[in-house]
């Protein structure tokens, strides 16, 4: 099926399903422990050996040698499989550093052997007697000395534009802010490590593995094992969350499957911790300017975002700057991305790839601006928010937007007239107290995506796909689509995901995956509506299917009197959507508390107001958006992989050194959606929510802290140690 | 991980002989620390000693009015205890400003005294580290050093002591007692239990091959307000950057020991004597000789507001 254009009335609009908050459907296997994760399938292959990986001890240079003799010699090993001795994979389109690339070192913590054995024990007890000599390479680890002379950007359409006369409007404007932001690597650190069991059958080959898109990493495994896609199963139905890190193929799918071809039995690797920070990939650091220059009644004359950072190819940067066309009015625009070459570990997409760190600059600089305006910040947001046509790509139609009601609304919830505009003029005890807003945007793109929906004899609705569940509820969503649209009840409906021998979806990133996985399930079963109708011998175009059966024109039938079928089809977008920016909106608000002696801030309210059409599951969606407002807590707060620019690598590479939030840190969080619609999305005129949560929020924490303590810090994170001297005096 | 063997001793005595005559032994109470320096090769025991058999998981009371804590006691269990939480507050709100439920329960007495820095580059065996490795150079000194010491370090480590019952127990001058392989016993100070670094980091306390802590003594309550402020990044279940122990009696006197600073609980009578001057005045004295990097010289002023916020509090009487 392909939706060519926008979505009329139709029996979403009716739903007695879809967009009612419903309990995940796999919750109850989740907290039985039922559901099984990668490395717990135990049953999928037998005599599985266990895989332990050895990561480099070096950023950049290469291998001179490997003592392999011990770890072969060591109790239960059953095989070695290392650098010196294998030739370096394949790449692939999806990833940039290699997995496993011979004696040449790319990154710190490179995976350089693996070694299998009866036991976990008894391979990581080997893996330690591995000895490894390197030949030293000079390399780049210092996005600040290198971004400089870094080149601009030309990967993608988004990374420089330029529109209007920016610098004369600047320089004209009688108000203007100009400041510059940092934002430190960030790592996903998602609860699930990457983990992967491998089993061959001759030439063919499974991974029963923890990743978010099912087809990208089967053709990636395919270029990187250099075998047919074909001969490839991969299988991913629970994850443990993956914040885009899971995006793509990671060295635990690729070693795994040759430690299993090693030793000729199915290998199991669940990556440990202290490698993922420097073997997989993280959220690129980035260095921001922003420009913006206004009238005196706050209307933006001009805006100029410049970013820059680093990555090991040179390539594929963090685009901070991918709201800032959205976002605001102003006629005269400069954006610019610049990307350097660095040898630390790969960056790549990360929950809201460029929108997270752009939000952080760019929604502390309207704050900047609005205070040197004399102006309320939410105000100051509205009067520039845009109507009609994107204000960066003025080409481009906005599909539906609601900020300025995101903004109202969150402002009249929180008491933000309560808020003292003058900084730092709050106190309760030791208490520095204030507000802060933020606007969020979040593009919702919709992908193509298909399913196969199964009637059995029994009435039972069996929904296939390759799409994930990563923690987000997808499950459920599909299982509420496929209800509604066969008139069926819930629980008549089952949902398998996550398997490539299933139809290929859209997959799970980009926050593109409920909006299109729920399209493409929806045309799969509209085409097994019609199967039925077919049968039954009536229009099912033109019926309306409610309670197990059909109705039309006074005459109804039970659908299970067509007996078993089969249907298939997948959801394509069509042109007309080129024409828009379909985009999710939101007003991000929070309050904290800082300690006027040491500084430390709690935030004591969060609120979101949403703007992201129809809600599929508002259960479900809250999480998602409220799971998003914890990351940029952590994003504004705490979170920091510390650059070790000698030896080249993250050097607080555990949990311990790479804080996340904790529950102590996250107050009551409220998330309000707007009753949307948007009809160029998809037919069920819904849009992703999972990374909208992420964008703002930690602006809104920042611009709070200013608001209590009068201090500005533009160097993210905003720990203490940035702003300890210029707290009050103490006695 | 390298394979060990395991034996559960007896009486403290065995346990102290097992070690001293086992080439590679040591001690394991909770496990909380070294099992998971194990996994990483940091430790690499060739054959533990479990103490938990051996009765010392009690608290009992002394003649002077004080309390005897058995090595084995949880965190968890000290930090809940009725006398504790009456006449030792710093150290229940200390314990309880540590890790996490699970690793109190778990957690020793005597274990957590021996709990190792949590240095990145201690933690990568691929770097040089003088403790893990003594000769090998320190990355920490020109490194990644926002965490670490800013006194009673040294050009070979600048690692600190990163627990916080023990910054407690050095506010109340607790006596670590011991048995040693010959089955003779001593009570030293936790002032000198643990050391500093000097040219020697790898020895971390002033126990003798084999020797084991049976119990930490607690002297006669002190009286006053009981005041445990650990300054985080985060809120919960992360290492103190400044942590401040103090017992402040109504005419402004008292004891104060800080944590996350040195490679010991911080505690000099000259500081104590300044308490009556305020911060400023014991911060200055305390820390006249620190040497701190770029990254972590922000903990000495912080030292300095974190205490001047319970020295208010102490005032006023309010805890907020």
């Amino acid at each position: 099926m392909e939706f060519n254009a926008p979505a009329g009335e139709n029996l979403f609009d009716r739903s007695k399903i879809v967009g009612k908050s419903t309990p995940r459907i796999d919750g109850p296997l989740k907290v039985s422990g039922r559901a099984p994760y990668a490395a717990e399938r135990h049953d999928v292959a037998a005599n599985q050996a266990y895989g332990w990986i050895v990561g480099a001890g070096i950023a950049k240079g290469r291998i001179r040698s490997m003592d392999l003799d011990d770890a072969r010699r060591a109790p239960g090993v059953i095989a070695v499989v290392a650098a010196t001795e294998h030739d370096p994979v394949g790449s692939s389109n999806f990833n940039f550093a290699p997995l496993f690339g011979g004696r040449e070192v790319s990154h710190y913590h490179q995976a350089i052997a693996v070694v299998v054995a009866e036991t976990f024990e008894q391979a990581r007890a080997a893996a330690g007697l591995i000895r490894t000599s390197y030949a030293d390479g000079d390399g780049t680890f210092d996005l600040s000395k290198v971004a400089p002379g870094a080149p601009l950007a030309s990967d993608r359409p988004s990374d420089s534009a330029k529109i209007g006369d920016f610098d004369a409007a600047f320089a004209a404007a009688p108000v203007k802010v100009d400041e510059r932001y940092t934002t430190p690597d960030e790592a996903h650190a998602m609860m699930e490590p990457f983990a992967t069991i491998a089993a061959w059958d001759g030439p063919k080959l499974t991974v029963w593995t923890s990743n978010q898109m099912i087809e990208w990493s089967r053709q990636a495994l395919a270029s990187i094992l250099k075998m047919e896609a074909d001969d490839i199963r991969v299988d991913s139905p629970y994850i443990g969350g993956g914040f885009g890190g899971k995006l793509f193929v990671r060295s635990d799918a690729v070693m795994a499957a040759l430690g299993a071809k090693a030793a000729k039995r199915p290998v199991k690797i669940a990556m440990q911790r202290p490698l993922m920070f420097n073997n997989a990939t993280h959220r690129h650091a980035t260095m921001q300017r922003l420009r913006i220059g206004a009238e005196r009644d706050g209307r933006i004359v001009a805006i100029g975002h410049e970013n820059w950072s680093g990555n090991i190819t040179g390539k594929a940067g963090e685009n901070a700057t991918l709201q800032t066309p959205k976002l605001y009015s102003g006629a005269n625009r400069l954006i610019a991305n610049h990307v350097a070459q660095l040898d630390l570990p790969e960056g790549n997409a990360m929950r809201a790839p460029g929108e997270l760190p752009g939000h952080l600059a760019l929604e502390v600089a309207m704050d900047e601006l609005a205070e040197k305006l004399g102006m309320d910040p939410v105000e100051l947001r509205i009067v520039n928010d845009a109507q009609g046509m994107v204000p960066g790509e003025p080409d481009t139609k906005i599909s539906d937007r609601n900020l300025t009601r995101c903004l109202r609304e969150g402002a009249e919830r929180f008491g933000w007239s309560g808020r003292e505009a003058r900084p730092g003029q709050s106190r309760q005890g030791r208490w520095l107290t204030g507000m802060g807003v933020a606007a969020g945007y979040r593009a919702a793109p919709t992908m193509k995506s298909g399913a196969r929906v199964r009637m059995t004899d029994r009435g039972e609705l069996v929904v296939e796909t390759d799409m994930t569940d990563i923690g987000t509820g997808t499950y459920t969503i599909l299982a509420q689509t496929a209800a509604e649209t066969m008139g069926l009840p819930l629980d008549a409906v089952r949902v398998e995901l996550g398997d490539s021998a299933f139809p290929v979806s859209a997959g799970s990133g980009g926050q593109w995956g409920a909006a299109s996985s729920t399209a493409g399930v929806y045309a799969a079963c509209v085409a097994l509506r019609r199967m039925i109708g077919e049968k039954l011998g009536f229009d099912a175009d033109a019926a309306t299917f409610d309670g197990g059966r059909a109705m039309l024109d006074g005459e109804s039938w039970s659908i299970r009197d067509a007996g078993a079928l089969t249907a298939e089809d997948s959801m394509t977008f069509g042109d007309f959507q080129k024409d828009y920016d379909v985009g999710t909106y939101a007003g991000h608000f929070a309050e904290v508390k800082v300690d006027a002696y040491t500084g430390e801030t709690h935030i004591t309210r969060m609120l979101a107001v949403c703007d992201a059409g129809r809600i599929l599951n508002p259960l479900s969606a809250r999480s998602q958006v409220i799971g998003g407002m914890v990351m940029a807590a952590g994003a504004a707060l705490t979170e920091d992989l510390h650059v070790d620019k000698r030896f080249g690598f993250f050097a607080n590479h555990d949990l311990a050194g790479y804080e996340v939030p904790v529950h102590a840190d996250i107050p009551h969080q409220e998330c309000v959606f707007l009753e949307t619609l948007d009809p160029i999305s998809t037919p069920l005129k819904a849009k992703g929510v999972g990374e909208l949560g992420i964008c703002g929020p930690g602006a809104a924490i920042a611009n709070a802290i200013y608001n209590a303590t009068a201090i500005r810090v533009r160097d993210y994170p905003l720990t203490l140690d940035k702003y300890l001297d210029r707290l009050p005096a103490i006695a | 991980m390298r394979s060990f063997t395991y034996e559960r001793a007896a009486s403290p005595a065995d346990a102290a002989r097992a070690v001293a005559t086992t080439q590679g032994a040591k001690f394991i109470a909770g496990g909380t620390n070294l099992i998971d320096l194990m996994k990483l090769e940091i430790e690499t025991p060739a054959h533990l000693v479990d103490v938990q058999d051996l009765g010392l998981d009690r608290v009992e009371e002394t003649e002077d009015g004080g309390l005897r804590i058995g090595t084995f006691v949880s965190n968890t269990a000290l930090s809940a205890h009725p006398r504790i939480r009456a006449d030792y507050a710093v150290l229940t709100r200390a314990i309880q400003a540590g890790a996490s439920g699970q690793l109190r329960n778990k957690a020793s007495t005597g274990g957590n005294l021996l709990q190792r820095t949590r240095c990145s580059y201690f933690y990568d065996t691929n770097m040089p580290c003088n403790k893990r490795k003594p000769g090998d150079g320190c990355a920490a000194l020109e490194g990644y050093s926002r965490q670490l010491g800013v006194i009673g370090t040294s050009d070979s480590c600048i690692a600190t002591y990163p627990g916080d019952m023990a910054v407690a127990m050095r506010a109340l001058d607790a006596v670590v007692e011991t048995v040693k392989p010959d089955r003779t016993v001593r009570a030293i100070p936790i002032a000198d239990f643990h050391r500093l670094w000097g040219d020697t980091p790898h020895i971390e306390t002033a126990l003798e091959p084999g020797e084991l802590i049976t119990h930490v003594r607690l002297p006669a309550p002190l009286g006053g307000q009981h005041f445990y402020h650990k300054v985080c990044d985060r809120r919960s279940y992360a290492y103190a950057l400044v942590s401040v122990a103090a017992v402040i009696q109504n005419d402004g006197t008292g004891r104060v020991a800080f944590g996350g600073v040195a490679p010991k609980p911080w505690r000099s009578d000259a500081a104590d004597a300044q308490l009556p001057n305020g911060a400023a005045a014991v911060v200055r004295t305390a820390f006249a000789d620190a040497r701190p990097t770029e990254q972590n010289a922000f903990k000495i002023p912080l030292a300095e507001r974190t205490l001047a916020g319970v020295l208010a509090e102490a005032r006023t009487g309010t805890r907020s």
